[in-house]
């Protein structure tokens, strides 16, 4: 078992515990931050398969600038009392039961599958580096790059109309 | 490492998410789920886009790796606006009914 191997397992269990804490805490505040944890580890996942661009993006992105307007919502809601009302135990037994039965039903199939064990190329292949995605992007893909500029500058101005006061 | 443990990591992520998104009822906390979902399945295409690695080279068209992190980097770029709707709903939510409870969001209901 190498160092690829342990470093996988740490990250995924971090990950999964992480992501078990969010659902779980009663304060939002420490979901959020749980969250934070999720997304680093995820960060970690992808910068073990070299693709380092996605990792930065992710932490920039989702650990920034994401979590930040979470945490901002949810202090200006002062929920940081715990004070959420609880589903009644019989719905809440019901959701773990059913995501539960999912999660068994594709891990079996995961297990009977025969072709599941290709390898992964882990720590090498430049294709996730900065230079070579960003040459892909601004040539193959230059119209999405600019359609979703125009997506980001529709959900800025709906953003600020949702949440604005009407009179 | 073989591409079922990443399926494995990915879908215990997914599920989780599932979970959470059934058994609360605060939205801010079912919106955190729908973003542990959406990272679930960009983990799962990244390691696909490597798995493919393997076998594109040496053949004529060794960009399918990079086609798949840009589709991911554009999945996040759809996420973060998403983000910056839902959260404002969610304060408008606030504002009217002051709470952020689901339960109360059920006009549509009669």
């Amino acid at each position: 078992m190498g160092l690829t191997q342990i470093i996988f397992w740490i990250l995924a269990a971090l990950a999964v515990g992480s992501a078990l804490m969010v659902i779980t805490r009663k304060n939002p505040v420490h979901s959020v931050l749980y969250l934070v944890v999720t997304f680093f580890a995820i960060s970690g996942h992808y910068i073990l398969l070299n693709a380092q661009f996605l990792a930065v993006v992710n932490i920039i992105v989702y650990a920034g600038a994401i979590m930040v307007l979470f945490l901002f919502v949810v202090m200006l809601m002062n929920l940081n009392v715990a004070v959420e009302p609880q589903k009644n135990k019989l719905l809440q037994f019901a959701g773990v039961i059913s995501g539960g039965s999912l999660f068994l039903v594709l891990l079996a199939a995961l297990v009977k599958a025969k072709d599941f064990t290709n390898p992964i190329e882990m720590q090498t292949g430049d294709y996730g580096l900065v230079k070579n995605l960003g040459l892909v992007l601004f040539n193959d893909y230059v119209i999405p790059f600019e359609i979703s500029s125009v997506l980001f500058l529709s959900a800025m101005i709906g953003a600020v109309v949702i949440s604005k006061k009407d009179h | 490492m073989e591409i079922k443990y990443y399926i494995g990591l990915a879908v215990a992520l997914f599920c989780i998410g599932i979970i959470g998104v059934l058994t609360r009822r605060n939205a801010i906390i079912i919106f955190m789920c729908i973003e542990v979902m959406l990272n679930a399945v960009n983990l799962l295409l990244v390691a696909f886009s490597k798995m493919h690695a393997v076998e594109a080279i040496g053949k004529s068209n060794p960009s399918v790796v990079s086609d798949a992190q840009v589709f991911v980097f554009f999945i996040m770029v759809v996420a973060a606006a998403e983000v910056a709707v839902g959260l404002a709903i969610i304060v408008m939510m606030y504002r009217n009914v002051h709470s952020v409870d689901v339960n109360f969001l059920n006009r549509l209901k009669n």
